[in-house]
Parts: C-alpha cells; sequence; structure tokens
C-alpha cells in the first residue's frame, strides 16, 4: 500500500461504511482500525456521519456542533469539491478530509487540527503584539513632546497589558504629574503633590535606576490616587519603572480586574520591552523641555524687543536671524523712549561681528551698555567714544560693531531726527514725493580702533514721511531672478521710490519680505529693518496706537 | 443685511487703498457697533477687502503701493478688532489648541491670520506664527506645544514644494494637518496630494471642519512611501539650473522684444527678468505636482495681467519660447510649455 508510511492518519473506506483500508497513523489513532471492520465502530460519530453524508452526495456541512473558526483558515476549505468534517479523537481535534472519492469508496485524510491551531493562534499572537509594538514605537518616537509621552504611555498600557494604567512622574520634591487612562480609553492629566511611599515599590521604580522587578501590590493597600474610585473593580495593581537612556522617567502603574498578580509569558518579554521604549521616549521628551526652557530664560535678552509705542513718531521693526531656526543672531535693535535730556527718544540699530548665538550674546552685551549711556545720547558721539572704549578692553579684539543712532523729536507736525552711523549702510528717507535720500552720515565703526571719528546729520520728515534703518543683511542678500546678485541699495531705493506714503509696517514689511523673497531658498545673513515715520495729519494720536 | 454687508465691504475698501488706517478701523468697529457679529465681519467683510486687493492689482486698478499699502492696513484691521472687548481673552477650555503658519517663503499672511482670529473667535488657543515659517522653528514649535493641529497656509503654487515638506514634517512630528490657501487648488487637489489630513476652502470651513472633532492623523510614516514621487528628475534639473534658465531666456527676450524691459518700467513691474523667474517657479511647481493646468492657468492670469498694463502679449510668449528652447532634454516641461502656448496663441 503506497500510503502505508504517511504521517497522516488515512482510511479507504466503501459505501456500506465499512474500513477497506488503514494506514498505520490510522491504526494507531483509532484503535481496532483495520479492514473490514465497520467505520462506526471505531470512530466518533461524527465521522461516521460525515462518511455517509459524502456516499449520500449531500456533502458534509456543519455537521460536527464545532463550528468553524474563521480566524483559523481551516473551516473554509475544500477537498475533492467537498467540504471537510471537524471533529474530536481523543483529546485532539481533527478535520477529516476525504480527499478521493470515487463510485464506492472515499479515501479520508484526517489531519490534527490542533497542532494547527495552535501554530495560527501564536502567529496571530505574535502579529498582535508585533502591530502593538510597531504602534508603540510610532506614538513614542514621534513626538518630543512631554505631556504627549505620557498620555501615549498611560494609553497603551492601558489597552495591552492592563484595564486602566497610570503614569506617575516627579516633577519637583512631592510634586508629580499623573496621567491616568481608565478603561475607556479617556485619559487624563493631573498634577498632585502624592507620597510616593505610599505605594510599595514606587519609590524604587520611580529612581529607575538600578531596574528593579515588576512588583505587584494588594489593591486593598494602595491608596485612592492609584484606585481612582474604582476600589471595588481593581483586582491586582502592578509597579514598574519607566528606565530611560539612565535617566528617571518615572513609574507605571497597572490596574487590573483579574485577581491573578503575574505576566503571562508573552508580557513578561514585551511589557520590559515597552516600558524602555516609553521611559527612553519620556526622558528624552523631558531633557528637550527642559534645554528649550533654559534657551528661552538666557534668550529672553537677547530677543528683538517689541517696538514701544513713541511719543510724537510712528515705528515699525522687524527682524529676521539668518538661521532658519534660530530666534536670535548678531543683528540687533532697541527703542529708548526717554534719551538724553529727555526731549528726544532713541533708536538704535546694529550689527555685530560674527554669526549665530555667539554673535547674538555680543550684541545682548552692546545693548546693555548702550542702555546705561542713553542718558548722554545729545551727543551721539561721546556715546560711541564710550562704547568703543569699553569694547577695546573686551577680551577679545576681534568683536567689533556698526551701528546706527536715531535721536528723535518732534517739531511741530514735522519729526525731527538726529542721525549717526559709525560704519554702518547709510539710513534711507522717503519723501513723500517718491524721492530716496541717503543720509550722509558717516563714522568709525566701534570696537576696533581709537580714536573714532563720527558726523551727526539732522533730517526734518513731513506727516507721512520715513526714516528706514537697515542692516547689511538686507542689501547683500544674494539671489534675485537670476539667483547670484546681490539685492544691493540701487534695487533697494528704486523700490522705496515706489512706497511713499506707506505706513512704517507696511514699509517695514516690505523691505524685508522684498530682501527675503530675493534670497528665495538660498542662505541670508541676519536681517533687521527699522522704520520711523512722521504721523500723518489727521490721526487722532501721534503714537500711532490710535484705536482705542 | 446683505446689502448692509456690501456697504461695509465699499466703506473698509476705500479707506484701505487710500491708506488710512484709522478710517479703516473706524469703519469696522462701526460694523460691529451695527450689530454685524464679529466673524460675519472678518469673513464676509475684511476678507472680502482682501480678496478684491488682489483682484484689483492684477487687473491694474490699483498700484504695487496701494496693494501693500491696502493689505498693512486690513491687516492692522484684524490686529484692532483681536483687540476688541467683545472678542474672548481666553480658550474654551476643552476647545483645544492650534498652530497657525505660512509654509517657508509664502509672504501672504492675511488668509493666515484671518484663520487664526476666526479659530480664536470659535474658543479655540491659537499659536499664530506668522508669515514665512522656516519648517524647523515649526517643528521645533510643535514639539513644544503639542497642539491638536496644525494650519498651514501657503498662497502661492511655487510654494507647493516648501508645503510638502511643512506638512510631512509637522505629521511626523505625530501632529495632523489642515491645508489652506489658494496654492492648493480651489478643490484642495494638491492638499491631497500631498498627503494633508484636511483641506478647507476658507477660513470658515476650517474653523467648522476643526470643530467636527480631531482630524485623522495620518498613517505612520514609512507606509506612505508608494505615493507619489513628486521631487523627480525634470523637477530637480529645473530648479537646479533655474537662474542659468532666467539669464538665457531674458537675454533672448531682450533680442526680440527690446522695448520688453521699457515697458515694465513704465508700469511698476520692475525688471522682465523677475516675471521670468516666476514663470520658471511655476513651471517648476507644476512639474512637482504633475499637473500642466497649473502651470497653464498662471500664464493665462500672467496674460491677463500685462494685457492689463498693455504689454504686448508676445513678450510672454517669446519667454515661454525661449524657455523651450533651453529644456530639450526635459520632455515634460516641454509638454507643459507647449499646452500654455496653444492656450495663449
Amino acid at each position: 500500500m503506497v500510503w502505508e508510511d504517511a504521517p497522516y492518519p488515512m482510511l479507504a473506506i466503501n459505501a456500506a461504511g465499512i474500513i477497506e483500508q488503514a494506514n498505520e497513523a490510522a491504526r494507531l489513532l483509532l484503535a481496532g482500525a483495520a479492514a473490514g471492520v465497520p467505520l462506526a465502530r471505531v470512530t466518533p460519530a461524527w465521522l461516521a456521519r460525515a462518511h455517509r453524508e459524502i456516499c449520500a452526495g449531500l456533502g458534509t456541512g456543519q455537521s460536527t456542533g464545532l463550528g468553524t473558526d474563521p480566524r483559523s483558515g481551516l473551516g473554509a476549505g475544500r477537498r475533492a469539491g467537498r467540504e471537510q468534517a471537524r471533529g474530536p479523537i481523543g483529546t485532539s481535534v481533527f478535520e477529516a478530509h476525504p480527499v478521493h472519492v470515487d463510485g464506492d469508496r472515499v479515501t479520508w485524510w484526517l489531519v490534527d487540527a490542533d497542532d494547527y491551531q495552535r501554530a495560527v493562534e501564536a502567529l496571530h499572537a505574535e502579529r498582535a503584539w508585533t502591530a502593538f509594538m510597531v504602534e508603540a514605537s510610532v506614538e513614542l518616537l514621534s513626538s518630543l513632546n512631554l505631556e504627549r509621552c505620557l498620555e501615549a504611555t498611560a494609553r497603551l498600557a492601558a489597552r495591552r497589558f492592563a484595564d486602566a494604567a497610570l503614569v506617575v512622574l516627579p516633577l519637583a520634591p512631592r510634586q508629580h504629574a499623573i496621567v491616568y487612562c481608565d478603561p475607556r480609553g479617556e485619559v487624563v492629566r493631573e498634577s498632585a503633590s502624592i507620597d510616593s511611599r505610599t505605594v510599595s515599590g514606587l519609590t524604587e521604580a520611580l529612581q529607575g535606576f538600578p531596574p528593579t522587578p515588576t512588583r505587584w501590590i494588594d489593591p486593598a493597600e494602595a491608596p485612592d490616587w492609584v484606585l481612582r474610585g474604582r476600589r471595588g473593580d481593581v483586582g491586582s495593581v502592578a509597579v514598574t519603572a519607566l528606565p530611560g537612556h539612565g535617566l528617571p522617567a518615572g513609574a507605571l502603574v497597572l490596574l487590573r480586574r483579574t485577581r491573578q498578580a503575574g505576566f503571562s509569558d508573552d508580557e513578561q518579554v514585551f511589557v520590559p520591552l515597552f516600558t524602555a521604549w516609553a521611559g527612553a521616549a519620556i526622558s528624552v521628551a523631558r531633557l528637550y523641555a527642559e534645554q528649550g526652557a533654559i534657551a528661552e530664560t538666557l534668550m529672553a535678552g537677547l530677543l528683538p524687543p517689541a517696538a514701544p509705542p513713541l511719543e510724537g513718531v510712528e515705528l515699525a521693526a522687524r527682524y529676521r536671524p539668518a538661521g532658519d531656526s534660530e530666534r536670535v543672531g548678531g543683528d540687533f535693535y532697541d527703542v529708548h523712549p526717554v534719551a538724553g535730556s529727555g526731549r528726544e527718544s532713541l533708536v538704535v540699530l546694529g550689527d555685530v561681528s560674527g554669526k549665530g548665538l555667539e554673535a547674538a550674546v555680543f550684541t545682548g552685551k552692546i545693548r546693555n551698555i548702550l542702555r546705561a549711556l542713553v542718558p548722554l545720547a545729545d551727543d551721539h558721539h561721546r556715546v560711541l567714544e564710550l562704547l568703543n572704549s569699553v569694547l577695546l578692553t573686551d577680551a577679545d579684539p576681534t568683536h567689533y560693531v556698526t551701528l546706527v543712532l536715531a535721536s528723535i523729536g518732534r517739531r511741530g507736525p514735522q519729526v525731527a531726527l538726529r542721525l549717526t552711523s559709525a560704519g554702518h549702510p547709510l539710513p534711507l528717507i522717503v519723501r513723500n514725493d517718491g524721492g530716496v535720500e541717503p543720509v550722509r552720515t558717516t563714522g568709525t565703526l566701534i570696537g576696533l580702533v581709537e580714536p573714532i571719528t563720527s558726523a551727526t546729520e539732522s533730517v526734518l520728515l513731513e506727516p507721512g514721511e520715513t526714516c528706514l534703518l537697515y542692516s547689511d543683511g538686507i542689501v547683500e542678500a544674494r539671489g534675485g531672478p537670476l539667483g547670484d546678485e546681490f539685492f544691493g541699495e540701487e534695487r533697494l531705493c528704486e523700490q522705496l521710490r515706489r512706497c511713499a506714503g506707506m505706513s512704517p509696517e507696511a514699509l517695514a514689511d516690505r523691505v524685508q519680505m522684498l530682501a527675503c523673497q530675493w534670497v528665495g531658498e538660498g542662505e541670508h545673513d541676519d536681517m533687521a529693518v527699522v522704520a520711523i515715520t512722521a504721523p500723518r495729519e489727521g490721526s487722532p494720536d501721534a503714537a500711532g496706537q490710535g484705536v482705542p | 443685511m446683505r446689502y448692509d454687508v456690501k456697504e461695509r465691504v465699499d466703506t473698509l475698501w476705500a479707506a484701505a487703498t487710500a491708506g488710512d488706517e484709522h478710517a479703516a478701523a473706524d469703519a469696522a468697529l462701526a460694523t460691529l457697533d451695527a450689530g454685524v457679529p464679529m466673524e460675519t465681519l472678518l469673513l464676509d467683510v475684511v476678507a472680502k477687502v482682501q480678496s478684491r486687493v488682489g483682484q484689483e492689482w492684477a487687473t491694474n486698478r490699483i498700484t504695487v503701493a496701494q496693494e501693500h499699502t491696502a493689505t498693512a492696513v486690513n491687516e492692522r484691521v484684524l490686529a484692532t478688532l483681536a483687540r476688541h472687548p467683545s472678542v474672548r481673552r481666553d480658550p474654551e477650555p476643552g476647545r483645544g489648541r492650534v498652530t497657525v503658519a505660512c509654509v517657508h517663503g509664502e509672504w501672504h499672511a492675511f488668509p493666515a491670520r484671518l484663520l487664526a482670529e476666526v479659530l480664536r473667535l470659535r474658543g479655540w488657543h491659537v499659536d499664530y506664527l506668522g508669515a514665512q515659517v522656516p519648517t524647523p522653528y515649526l517643528v521645533e514649535h510643535l514639539h513644544r506645544t503639542n497642539p491638536d493641529a496644525a494650519a498651514l497656509s501657503a498662497s502661492l503654487a511655487t510654494r507647493l514644494p516648501a508645503a510638502h515638506a511643512a506638512i510631512t514634517s509637522c505629521q511626523a512630528a505625530g501632529t495632523p494637518v489642515l491645508a489652506g490657501g489658494a496654492a492648493f487648488g480651489p478643490d484642495g487637489r494638491y492638499a491631497r496630494l500631498l498627503g494633508a489630513d484636511a483641506w478647507a476652502p476658507d477660513a470658515g470651513a476650517a474653523a467648522d471642519l476643526l470643530a467636527g472633532g480631531p482630524l485623522p492623523r495620518r498613517p505612520p510614516p514609512g507606509r506612505g512611501a508608494d505615493g507619489p514621487h513628486l521631487a523627480g528628475h525634470e523637477y530637480a534639473t529645473l530648479t537646479g539650473s533655474a537662474g542659468d534658465l532666467v539669464r538665457g531666456a531674458v537675454a533672448e527676450l531682450t533680442r526680440r522684444v527690446p522695448e520688453a524691459a521699457a515697458a515694465y518700467a513704465e508700469h511698476q513691474l520692475g525688471h522682465p527678468a523677475e516675471d521670468v523667474a516666476y514663470i520658471v517657479g511655476f513651471l517648476g511647481a507644476s512639474l512637482y505636482v504633475d499637473d500642466p493646468g497649473l502651470f497653464v492657468s498662471y500664464v493665462g492670469w500672467t496674460a491677463e495681467m500685462l494685457a492689463a498694463r498693455g504689454i504686448p502679449a508676445r513678450v510672454l510668449l517669446s519667454v515661454l519660447d525661449a524657455l523651450a528652447g533651453r529644456l530639450r532634454g526635459l520632455p515634460h516641461a516641454l509638454a507643459t510649455l507647449a499646452e500654455a502656448q496653444a492656450v495663449l496663441g
């Protein structure tokens, strides 16, 4: 017999239900199975019935009462044009495939469905874990936001490892962020003062290192802030650390309905993996937030100031640092509403040597020195001389600055300006008739040599006219339609001629926009623009804050 | 009421084009006093005035300077209205947080600003980042503030490649993106192409959409690799040689239509090179999204804009010819140019 050695039980049975052949595997499975024995005597009723139905030409259908498992992929199988039957033999579930049917004989092939079923179930379980870990990695890796990482951790843990979950993160002594995900997946965040010693194992878990095993605690001993009014509903509680990058990143508390404490085999693999990922994400987000806060604090004094309203003049300032992600650079401006003997205000716009953060720190120093010199602003040359002597004593002899001082006073409807350039691009006056004039003030740059020279020029603005201060980042913007030309003073003046009568905001916006558009995708230097405009007659108030 | 709104638009329009921000603010406040709701004022008056600014410039009824002055005045009106006592100061609890920004290189801030104000009116916590926001800065902001959505605005189609970078960066930072602005096409087709999570035709619709619940998030990064390959060979070649291309085309234009430069200067249009650069930019955008229609409609708009200023049509045709002569190796670019030439011819 060719199939005597086949690894699966096989039976050939005639139309009368008598076994004609049974291979070795079949004889081992079905005690007494042998040629000439009636099938019904050695097999369960479901197989005998399936055989009768096939012989009667009915097919087997769902005759076993076991139904089919749609996940297994087995139930829909068809062999030799007929559905297989399925049912228990001994302690296993078998599928009986009628692999060959002819007039008066059916050859049955029996397959242990349990083995297959177990493999399929294991595969599904693995796939579910993989899907979960993929989702967890996407959720946890996509954001550098601390709250979001804490929420994602609580939500993912509640869904996969428990019914509800808490993430506890110490923010300050006795001050904790607590993120709770309830069994419906709703997340709440709060900041609470808790004593970690009230939950056994929590203090150790919050330390993060050395790693401690998960601690299962009796829900009866858990405080209310852990159980969240679900005391009767919680059967077991686990406390585990979220260790991340060598930094403590909080603890995870799992709340389960089941009373059975302990993780399954799968959970023992995936819980530590998940907590390590979550801990890493949380600690990175926390570092990012902390460093951002430090940078913010240190940078606050270096950011360009909001232009305050000035008496008798309208003013707008724009600033764009060179780097795309930077907020400070080597250009600066400042507005001092009261300067010198008090009849004028002072506007300063300047540009220091160097770029980036180092240059920004230097601008901070210069702005501080100038602030101290504001009472002397009646005499620009004196201010520049003092600034120069301070900078010459600076440790770094290569540091220098170019700047423009603009003292602003009111002369009836006109605005009187005193302007001094110290090695800086000349201020431009935009007249009402479309004329654009550079103010011919000259002076040496500050911080390199002694003595310095400077010449102050006076200019009168009629109502509607504007004085534009700008840094060389505007005229040295490189690009344009051909890609490699400087924007240049000539092009700037040509554009300004079309800007006669514009408000200072519109004008400053336009100048900055033109320079940035000129640059396009290319790199550019820091850009600073200040527009000082004499209010037009009829403005309800001269400071440009015309709206109540 | 409708008639009333129309009248308010005319009053505000007159003040804005005259550059009189006080009169403009008075007109806006008077509209509120007359009982027009703030959101109606923003969407049906202020926004209408702004879209009229663009139209009137294109048809040469106002100058560049007037266009910029009117826009600046209109923005000041928005700022004034934002400070009005009837506007709530604090976000409504539970409403959520939205970041509103223009994509890198996009200078038209008005639509984004309008959306920011409408969302504030509706109780959202809004972070308005303004015009031309570098993508790294935008992403840093998202990580710091964890908003429910990023609303990104782009007006010029030449910003579509930058918008694509911004959209995908925001999504990689876990923030769904609502795209808006004329660049994305009248039906939002480019927003869909670039993978935005949602698109809205105007500020009111955007606010309604956000009110409808959280935006669906995109599938995790890596799964979108089967999407269109947008920055293709022709786009890269064209943008890589844009400077030379513009220089060559301008030189040829000067030979063939010597009077073009003078005509431009006379009409305060700058130099023809700027228009040639725009045309190359739109051709690039059109290749990027693989849609010749984008380029054809831009060329059509330019033709009308030039015609309104009495600049002969052969200026534009010469430019298209000159470009075609220099793009021999780029079949899609040539086909796109040919479509535009056919429409003009």
